[in-house]
């Protein structure tokens, strides 16, 4: 996997049998209004690791999401990601650091078509400040080559090169979903936050979703996922992260969460 | 009449140049602006101003774009964080402030007496015989490259005419320039001399004009069906599309002619359009550019879903913001070309919110986010308000209520686009039937 050109940062802790939080949250603190939807929450994601976070609907799952790559500025609390303080940081610049997310329902730009999509979430482009236009029009011009052809590598390795051209509104839920899965792997991240990977996706689509998950974690890539499917969770994840009323509930492995008394209790009620 | 012609190029271009600002505003970027015609009054009175004062005038609307773009750094700053909403509503007002500021303020814009007198460009320029070449090359020049975009513009677009078929390349691009220029010497003759003939020879030029677009679609379809048929079942859309598209190059093509005359016999208006073309056609390039790379991406991205175009990593604000001011320099430009054009600028009319609307329709007419279509909205438009001007001598009303009709026929003929082609003219229809 050395020269895997889809991540240049692999890291040799996402290998080494000890992994190191790679994203820490402590005492994270939201509320809407009287609504306390995330309450004194804390989180670890070990560097490599694939994360699992679960909990009830209304849990806080996605606001705590929002909280970590900053889209909604916390009460209270920190998170460090890579050992940096990122509370303070605009969310342009976290998903610039290698922390990337997506979306609950999946959005993606419908009137721009499927290689644009993917063109766009490649960071620091030349071509992107204005004046490049005029001062080097020649690397960006080779830059975009080399663009078009890592976002062909990687729409072929999800299976969705045959829609290159189309545009992106034209996909149907699961083709959206592997879109933005893609996208996220062309910002060159070093941490991605599912949510709800599996959410809306046929049985054979959520299989090859999770063989992909596994697949980018090989090469590097450590993941954040929000699932309601616990299959997915009990295949994938080595970590759980369990909230509910947002709340820290529990944590641990899947098997431990799984059979944990108070989670079920809140799963399935008294 | 061909100087009726000229000016009414003029305004077209000027309208085209306004529109493109508010086309890379709201077309690529999603930012409404509501008070466009506040970045044209602003970069009209500076110009004027500044120039009346001795400044030269290239500087002078340097300051006047540059300011244009200040307005728009100072409307971005305050609203941009918001909703998309509160900008419309802010440049609504920001436009009605500059109004009353103009108004009021005598000492700087004599209030509402006006101010004329102010210096023109290439005035008093009269080119010798090598300049005026090099000048009427270029022109020459930027309208082959346009006819030429045009052309490809059709052959792609319109099928069953125009379509080349197999073994037969040779498709009728000769024989329909000929009938073109014929076309365009009738009505040459006919702006200048008004003899009835010649309404001959321009309906029987530009009928061969068309079907020479249909010589090669018929070779082929005559083998299995009669070319009337053919022409018949072709749609009538691609039949109105290509008779109006030569009946307007016949158009261009006497404006054209008028310039080159002009230019030799220095005439002012000519040197005006040909100057507002140039700006036109250097400003259409550069954006064309700057939307196809990769930051005309991001704008595009911003346009459909902000919140995806910040969490890949974008700084959305800064983008809105250049968006804004590019589009509010270009429009503060075109303003100074307005002031030129019209020679006298007064506050109500040169921030008159009418303006702005009529960019909208412009841009909503030839199709959001796309700059070729914004051209073809202006030229539509403005073609729409030269021919109905006739009306005066065709209807027994005063002009008071003629103009309320050629307003409400416009509003109407929006109403019927929205409904038949919702995207605009040169809109791609896939882009609506998209999911969300």
């Amino acid at each position: 996997m050395g020269d895997n050109p889809l991540n240049p940062v692999a890291s040799p802790a996402a290998q080494s049998g000890h992994p190191l939080p790679l994203l820490v949250a402590h005492n994270l603190c939201k509320s809407f209004g009287g609504i306390q939807a995330v309450d004194h929450v804390s989180l670890e994601v070990g560097q490599g690791s694939i994360t699992g976070l679960i909990g009830p609907n209304g849990a806080g799952k996605t606001t705590l999401f929002n909280l970590l790559c900053n889209f909604i500025r916390p009460d209270s609390g920190r998170v460090v990601f890579d050992g940096e303080p990122i509370g303070h940081h605009p969310p342009h610049n976290i998903a610039l650091q290698g922390l990337l997310r997506t979306f609950q329902v999946a959005r993606v730009l419908s009137r721009l078509s499927v290689l644009e999509n993917m063109l766009l979430a490649a960071p620091h482009q030349t071509g992107e400040k204005l004046w490049n236009s005029w001062l080097q029009p020649q690397q960006i011009r080779r830059e975009e080559q080399q663009l078009v052809e890592k976002a062909k590598l990687i729409l072929d390795s999800v299976g969705l090169s045959h829609m290159t051209q189309s545009y992106a509104g034209a996909l149907s839920g699961g083709q959206r979903k592997l879109l933005e899965m893609a996208r996220v792997l062309m910002a060159d991240p070093r941490l991605v936050l599912l949510d709800e990977p599996a959410a809306g996706v046929n049985p054979t689509l959520i299989k090859q979703i999770c063989h992909y998950i596994q697949q980018w974690n090989r090469e590097g890539i450590t993941f954040l996922i929000i699932e309601h499917n616990m299959d997915v969770i009990m295949s994938l994840c080595d970590r759980v992260w369990v909230m509910a009323e947002g709340k820290n509930l529990a944590v641990g492995t899947p098997e431990q969460v799984q059979t944990d008394p108070q989670v079920l209790e809140a799963y399935l009620g008294q | 009449m061909v100087n009726y012609l000229v000016s009414l190029g003029i305004f077209t271009a000027i309208f085209a140049l306004f529109s493109l600002g508010l086309n890379l505003q709201w077309g690529y970027t999603g930012l409404i602006n509501f008070g466009q015609v506040a970045f044209l009054g602003l970069g009209a009175y500076t110009t004027i101003l500044l120039s009346s004062a001795g400044v030269p005038l290239i500087i002078a609307v340097g300051v006047g774009a540059i300011l244009a773009a200040l307005l728009g750094l100072g409307i971005g700053f305050s609203t941009l964080r918001l909703r998309e909403d509160y900008l419309a509503i802010v440049t609504i007002g920001v436009a009605e402030v500059l109004q009353r500021v103009a108004l009021n303020e005598e000492w700087l814009t004599r209030g509402a007496r006006g101010v004329y007198g102010y210096p023109l460009p290439l005035r008093n320029f009269n080119p010798p015989l090598v300049v005026a070449l090099a000048m009427v090359a270029l022109l020459t020049a930027i309208v082959a490259l346009a006819g030429w975009r045009w052309w490809q513009w059709l052959r792609h677009h319109i099928h069953g005419p125009l379509q080349p078929t197999a073994g037969w390349q040779g498709f009728s691009l000769i024989p329909y320039l000929v009938c073109l220029a014929g076309l365009q010497f009738s009505l040459w003759q006919l702006c200048t001399r008004g003899s009835p003939i010649f309404w001959f020879g321009a309906g029987l030029s530009l009928i061969l004009a068309v079907g020479c677009c249909y010589i090669d679609s018929f070779r082929e379809a005559s083998q299995r069906q009669s070319p009337l048929k053919t022409l018949l079942t072709q749609g009538w859309p691609t039949h109105l599309i290509l008779l109006t598209s030569t009946l307007l190059a016949g158009v261009l093509g006497v404006i054209y002619q008028s310039v080159v005359l002009g230019l030799f016999n220095n005439d002012y208006k000519s040197r005006l359009l040909w100057l507002v073309i140039l700006v036109l056609a250097l400003m259409f390039w550069q954006l064309e550019r700057w939307v196809h790379s990769p930051w005309g991406r991001v704008l595009k991205a911003i346009r459909e879903d902000e919140e995806v175009a910040r969490a890949l990593g974008k700084n959305v604000f800064v983008y809105k913001l250049q968006s804004f001011m590019l589009g509010g320099a270009m429009t503060g430009v075109a303003g100074a070309f307005y002031a030129w054009q019209l020679s006298f600028l007064e506050p109500k009319g040169t921030f008159d919110s009418l303006l702005t609307f009529q960019a909208w329709t412009i841009v909503v007419l030839g199709g959001s986010g796309n700059n070729a279509g914004t051209l073809l909205g202006a030229v539509i438009f403005w073609a729409y308000t030269g021919l109905t001007r006739f009306l005066n001598d065709a209807l027994p009303l005063d002009d008071a209520r003629i103009g309320a009709f050629r307003v409400m026929l416009i509003g109407l003929l929006l109403v019927v686009l929205m409904m038949w082609r919702p995207q605009g003219i040169l809109g791609k229809k896939e882009e609506l039937t998209l999911g969300r």
